[in-house]
């Protein structure tokens, strides 16, 4: 077997005395797509923002496509191909959304031009060729989360961190954003994906984590995990 | 677009044209005037504008400029031509060496640092007597002509100067807003954290961007030596004119190529008329109005008038433009 593009071990943050993260690892295989799921305040987030750069983790190390990291900052993990989405949308909202990917696509490559026709390409993929030109910040919270993806596609990721993708989008929009999920797949881009939405992150997950106060309850495919009784004792409580 | 081209092509032609234009020296040092503080204002809107790092400091790098090739002038006989570009030079150097710690800070105390660090440079020349102290340097008349940098007759190879180095300056934001640093400039503006997550380091583009700004500004510092023939740190680093830097700017719409220009314009207008009408009784009148403008544009037009402008083409022109698309897109 070949080693994961991700491989996590005992990852700890702690924010003074609290401890967001404790133990936690688990493995990302090169194109799987891992559902990273638990109640609020299960620290899903912060582990998202260890492995993108946004915070040094405590302890523990992160592997990344054969490369241990240390002093691991987020232009550092983008140009290894760790791409990432904000759970709070952050597009760049004075520009267009052509301008959002065009940003992403200069990280490998500078040239206007080239990053124009690959950020035009990028947003055909996630569907919103029609709002090419519209100013970021004027679109619906849907289309910036898609603006999002295109724009951390752009950078030519190995893996795509998707934090609350799905949020808020009714039931049309969730299925647009699982099948765009599996088409990322497709491009042999792993996904792990922090989502509350059950119902859309079961069916195209290879496997969920769960965590529940900062440490991994469960790891396993999505039909074992919907059994699983330390999973259910965490979401319904004992 | 064409219109655009068309009204563009006329002032161009029309600031070539204008010293034979204007009826006397006053007005033509008017015009002088107002492309000084211009190209100032472009400069500034490189970091301010573009990269969204607002320096109310600016006076700093026009100060450097200017008594860098002022005492390489005095000092070494160095022409000013060269001096100018050494007075860039060091104004990077200096704009580099506090930009490595100030871009820890973010929004207001980024500008609240540049306002301390100009004011502490003002001070320091103040009291440097090699620098002439606060009696301020003056510039040998000498060497009058093009070689020399200097002329004493005629004021219209000042107005040439200063509008090539006006054109030069937009020319450089032109070439950065077209490239891949003008989008990454926008992109730490408007998202910084996002911007790290598509792997822009922060602290070089902003560095990148104050070494472009505070270079062009001290060429404009230089212009203002040769031109008065006589500095003073009130006169070069003073914080009333680094805000008039920023002001002009602001004003105009800040991260666009041309609002500098127009809001100098109407920030020189507004300096002469309230001189004109009020004589030396109304000092500081032209301050309260620019509060005003201040207010009102930080208020109702945070674009400045090219903004302004802008959402009347959007509203005018866009949606004409979308109803073409419209119906093509619409089976």
């Amino acid at each position: 077997m070949t080693a994961p593009l991700l491989n996590v071990r005992g990852l700890c943050k702690h924010f003074g005395g609290l401890s967001a993260n404790q133990d936690v690892s688990f493995a990302v295989g090169r194109g799987e797509i891992v559902g990273l799921i638990g109640p609020n305040g299960a620290g899903k987030t912060t582990l998202f923002n260890c492995l993108a750069g946004f915070y040094p983790p405590s302890g523990g190390t992160i592997e990344f496509d054969g490369e241990t990291f240390a002093q691991l900052t987020p232009e550092r993990a983008a140009k290894r191909g760790i791409a990432r989405t904000f759970q709070i949308v952050r597009t760049f909202a004075s520009m267009t959304a052509c301008e959002n990917v065009m940003v992403g696509a200069m990280m490998r490559n500078k040239r206007v031009a080239e990053a124009r026709k690959l950020a035009t390409d990028t947003l055909a993929f996630v569907g919103l060729t029609g709002r090419a030109t519209s100013i970021a910040g004027t679109m619906t919270v849907a289309e910036q989360r898609r603006l999002e993806i295109a724009r951390a596609l752009a950078t030519g990721p190995k893996l795509l961190l998707l934090d609350e993708v799905m949020a808020g989008l009714n039931h049309t929009e969730v299925r647009e954003a699982a099948n765009l999920v599996l088409r990322i797949r497709e491009r042999d881009i792993a996904c792990v994906i922090i989502e509350h939405v059950m119902e859309a992150i079961m069916p195209i997950a290879h496997r969920i984590v769960v965590l529940d106060a900062g440490r991994k309850i469960a790891d396993g495919p999505p039909d074992a995990i919907a059994r699983d009784p330390a999973v259910l004792a965490a979401y319904l409580g004992d | 677009m064409t219109a655009k081209r068309i009204a563009l092509l006329a002032v161009m032609v029309l600031a070539l044209v204008l010293p034979s234009l204007v009826a006397n020296t006053s007005q033509l040092n008017y015009a002088i005037l107002v492309l000084m503080i211009a190209q100032a204002g472009v400069a500034w809107n490189i970091l301010g504008g573009y990269a969204g790092q607002v320096s109310l400091g600016h006076a700093a790098f026009y100060g450097i400029g200017a008594y860098t090739s002022t005492q390489l002038l005095l000092v070494f006989g160095l022409s000013p031509w060269l001096g100018m570009l050494a007075g860039g030079g060091v104004a990077v150097l200096f704009a580099l060496a506090i930009g490595w710690p100030c871009f820890r800070l973010k929004g207001h105390y980024f500008a609240m640092a540049t306002i301390a660090i100009a004011e502490i440079l003002q001070i320091v020349v103040t009291n440097w007597d090699w620098l002439g102290g606060a009696v301020g340097l003056s510039l040998p008349l000498a060497e009058a002509g093009w070689s020399g940098f200097v002329f004493n007759k005629s004021k219209v190879p000042y107005y040439y100067i200063v509008l090539a180095l006006l054109l030069l300056t937009i020319g450089a934001s032109w070439l950065i807003e077209r490239s891949f640093l003008g989008y990454y400039f926008r992109a730490i503006k408007d998202e910084p954290d996002a911007a790290r997550s598509i792997g822009i380091d922060l602290k070089r583009y902003k560095l990148i961007a104050i070494a472009a700004s505070s270079f062009l500004t001290a060429l404009g510092g230089t212009f203002y030596a040769q031109k008065e023939l006589f500095i003073d740190p009130g006169s070069t680093m003073a914080t009333s004119l680094s805000i008039k830097i920023a002001l002009v700017a602001i004003l105009g719409g800040v991260g666009t190529l041309g609002g500098p220009v127009i809001g100098a314009l109407i920030l020189t207008a507004i300096e002469e008329a309230t001189r004109a009408t009020f004589g030396g009784t109304g000092r500081g009148t032209d301050l309260i109005i620019y509060a005003l403008l201040i207010i009102g544009v930080a208020v109702f037009y945070p674009g400045g008038i090219a903004g302004w402008w802008r959402t009347l083409e959007q509203r005018w022109l866009e949606p004409k433009l979308a109803g073409r698309t419209n119906t093509k897109e619409t089976p």
